[in-house]
């Protein structure tokens, strides 16, 4: 019963990353993909810490939160850029 | 039933993540998709991380440290594309008729143009009283 229903949780998670994906690709601004980007990152951290759960092993965790911070650092980045400050 | 609780608090925030794409694929312009991208994908990996950890309670220090990391660089972001928009508003078209951010910066710029103004003509001023 848990399995099955975090198995569907997991697949609409990965829905919700492919649907920000086609808004990553189709822009039509950069600040649109940055958005897109943002969004992208926040599901993708989540779904590692799913895999970590699926898979059984703490290392994951460790994963998910490195994956975060880089992808704060970048969306801050390219955001930054667009503004005309970096 | 931990388990099915946490299954369950998965399965709502994993809808605020289709939500929040739905969002980002419909709404008409970049802050518009920015007010769904940021603020519904937050709550939903609050409840998705949530969820998890009830599931296996022996992940829940490492998965309260990352709800409070995503709690608090989100907003952070967040402010960054804003600004980013902000910066991009006559290109892309966005309409924005009570504009503060730019009225405030107008007044920054007044205010340090007239300063360097002051401070340029302090020394002619003084060359003034020389000759």
């Amino acid at each position: 019963m848990a399995e099955t229903v975090f198995l569907v949780a997991v697949g609409l998670a990965a829905g919700a990353l492919l649907l920000a994906g086609i808004r990553f690709a189709r822009g039509p601004w950069a600040v649109d993909r940055t958005v897109a980007l943002d969004a992208m990152t926040i599901i993708a951290t989540s779904l590692i810490v799913a895999f970590a759960l699926l898979a059984g092993r703490r290392i994951y965790l460790d994963v998910a939160l490195v994956y975060g911070l880089v992808g704060f650092v970048g969306v801050v980045a390219v955001a930054r850029y667009l503004e005309g400050g970096l | 039933m931990l388990a099915i609780v946490g299954a369950f608090l998965s399965l709502l925030g994993s809808a605020f993540f289709v939500l929040a794409a739905i969002g980002l694929l419909r709404m008409p312009d970049a802050l518009n998709r920015m007010q769904a991208g940021t603020k519904a994908t937050t709550l939903g990996s609050i409840l998705f991380l949530l969820g998890i950890g009830l599931m296996r309670p022996d992940f829940l220090g490492r998965i309260i440290i990352l709800i409070l990391f995503i709690v608090l660089t989100n907003p952070v972001s967040s402010n960054a594309l804003a600004r980013a928009a902000h910066a991009w508003r006559d290109r892309i078209g966005l309409k924005m008729t009570p504009d503060a951010l730019a009225e405030a910066e107008a007044e920054a710029a007044a205010l340090a143009s007239s300063t360097a103004e002051a401070a340029s003509a302090k020394p002619t001023s003084e060359v003034q009283h020389d000759a």
